[in-house]
């Protein structure tokens, strides 16, 4: 098969939609464009029974009861109604008090989870942010041990954005749970790609997205637990009462159809495609550390998404390694770019040393990759790292035996 | 962000790449000035070695290393082509806005054509501290 060029190994920040998700949202544009709460007529019933079918979709793939979905824009939304809602809901003490309740969380979640936590901390509540281990994960002993007599509610991501790390998300739901605090868990990258069970996993409220599993952008849902117990939650977007008052404004029916159909392919296609995805990742994995020295694979071995892979070639810097494959699309860990010059806070949370930091590229394969792609990456790699080792002046010390680290470097 | 055709003439045809010997060399070799600036922890390093004619104090040659992104690249290829040939005082003039004239760098790329000037800046003074010439301090804040 031919190699259309750029190739697309960026699936970790979005996919592309499946044309069938693309086929199934169509009519919703133009034909049945009503409004589901139009209980008068034909056009809002159409609309009403699509959202109706694509719940279903979404609570087949996650195990829980339709009614236990709520429509959102996105993970980031449902991230903030979860997390905002909750501690609302739960506190301890009224608004303007301290003290207003424990909340625990992790340092190298989403943006979408520190920035609500953090808002909440300037609010009254108490927050412990955990520290993962060298592996990159976070397990129910650490949660356990940071457990309060008044934790109300814990979010750690199931799977990580940046390295593909599985926490022990069902076991620390668990330990949550037992202690009658709420469990959300920020399952973005999860969902669609793993199996899932939220009752069997101890989960209380999860974040999903459409465009990570090959649905639409700019529709997600949030799963809130209706029974043992029921969870409930403060609306953070206030209106016409729609999704049982907890998110109001008119559905997005087609990107809610989308959404249904994405997850209804995941629900019949994620065994095979796993396994299709792990064999490709292992071969790019092992292939450029075995060919190209100094090369490291951040975070966990195993305990890891099929399809991410997130690798650092010493003495080669990640924004110039990316403009040397420019016939991938990937992305770095390198933050070249922003203002401050900090490479990723999630490597560095692992304690990955801030020249390694620099140096990472983040791979994340999807349904529409192929084995002729990977090889092909795998030479384009090789290549960029040779021709930008000939240019580094890091390489040239550790070849002259030079420990980088010994090194007092100028700050500037 | 997309980055400016120079940017990536430098990028895939780098000038001037390499140095004149082995670190020990060059510590040793008086027409050599060497100039390492950055740190693997902001994500940038960059190395400029000039070599210098001990007569006229005319840069004959210079050659560059960087660890860094596609802009710190171009810059510092930039810096060694614009320096040849010129005394060390006219190469102490260069200015780094005059890099992000010639580059179309972008506000959040500035601080490459910064150490570009920088390691410049830091070779020349390598040179004329081996050669007992005496150093002034130019005041220059970024």
């Amino acid at each position: 098969m031919p190699i259309n060029l750029p190739i697309y190994f960026d699936n970790a920040a979005t996919t592309r939609c499946d044309p069938r998700v693309v086929e199934a949202m169509l009519p919703y544009f133009t034909e049945k464009f009503g409004n589901p709460g139009s209980r008068n007529h034909k056009f809002g019933w159409d609309s009403e029974e699509a959202v109706d079918i694509a719940r279903g979709q979404i609570a087949d793939l996650i195990g829980s009861s339709p009614k236990e979905i709520v429509f959102t824009s996105g993970s980031t939304e449902a991230n903030n109604l979860a997390i905002k809602g909750a501690a609302e809901m739960y506190a301890k003490k009224p608004e303007g008090e301290t003290g207003r309740g424990h909340i625990i969380s992790a340092i190298h979640e989403h943006k979408a989870v520190i920035d609500p936590v953090k808002r909440l901390e300037k609010r009254g509540f108490d927050v412990t942010m955990l520290t993962p281990g060298a592996d990159g994960l976070i397990t129910a002993a650490m949660v356990k041990d940071a457990m309060r007599d008044d934790t109300i509610l814990c979010s750690i991501m199931w799977a990580n954005n940046e390295l593909g790390t599985i926490n022990e998300v069902p076991q620390i739901g668990k330990v949550v749970r037992d202690a009658g605090a709420v469990m959300h868990t920020d399952a973005t990258q999860w969902v669609g790609k793993m199996p899932t069970n939220v009752v069997e996993d101890n989960i209380d409220l999860l974040s999903l997205s459409g465009h990570k599993m090959y649905g639409p952008k700019g529709v997600g849902a949030l799963y809130v637990r209706r029974r043992r117990p029921r969870i409930r939650l403060v609306a953070q977007i206030e209106g016409g009462g729609q999704e049982r008052g907890y998110r109001s404004g008119t559905l997005n029916v087609p990107g809610i159809v989308g959404l249904g159909m994405a997850c209804e392919i995941c629900s019949k296609e994620m065994d095979s495609e796993r396994e299709r995805l792990l064999k490709m990742r292992q071969r790019l994995e092992s292939t450029l550390a075995d060919s190209i020295d100094v090369t490291q694979i951040n975070g966990h071995a195993d305990k890891r998404l099929p399809h991410v892979t997130n690798i650092s070639f010493g003495f080669v810097e990640g924004e110039g390694l990316m403009m040397a494959v420019k016939n991938i699309a990937c992305s770095s860990g390198s933050a070249c770019t922003s203002a401050s010059l900090e490479p990723s806070y999630v490597l560095k949370a692992l304690g990955v040393g801030d020249d390694l930091a620099h140096s990472s590229l983040r791979l994340s394969l999807g349904r529409f990759n192929t084995e002729e792609e990977v090889d092909f990456a795998i030479g384009n790699i090789q290549e960029a790292v040779r021709k930008l080792r000939e240019l580094s002046p890091l390489f040239d010390m550790h070849n002259e035996g030079i420990d980088i680290s010994t090194i007092e470097w100028a700050t500037h | 962000m997309a980055y400016s055709e120079k940017v990536i003439d430098h990028y895939d045809n780098p000038r001037n790449v390499g140095n004149f010997g082995t670190t020990s060399e060059c510590k040793t070799d008086s027409t050599v000035g060497v100039g390492v600036v950055g740190a693997p922890e902001c994500g940038d390093v960059m190395q400029l070695q000039i070599k210098v004619n001990p007569e006229t104090h005319v840069i004959e040659d210079a050659k560059f290393k960087c660890f860094g992104c596609g802009s710190a690249i171009a810059s510092s290829s930039l810096a060694t082509e614009w320096i040849k040939n010129q005394t060390i005082d006219e190469a102490e003039k260069l200015r780094n806005t005059e890099i992000v004239e010639e580059l179309a760098l972008p506000p959040v790329k500035i601080h490459c054509s910064v150490l570009a000037e920088d390691s410049i800046k830091a070779a020349i003074r390598d040179y004329k501290a081996k050669n007992g010439i005496a150093i002034e301090e130019t005041a220059h804040s970024h």
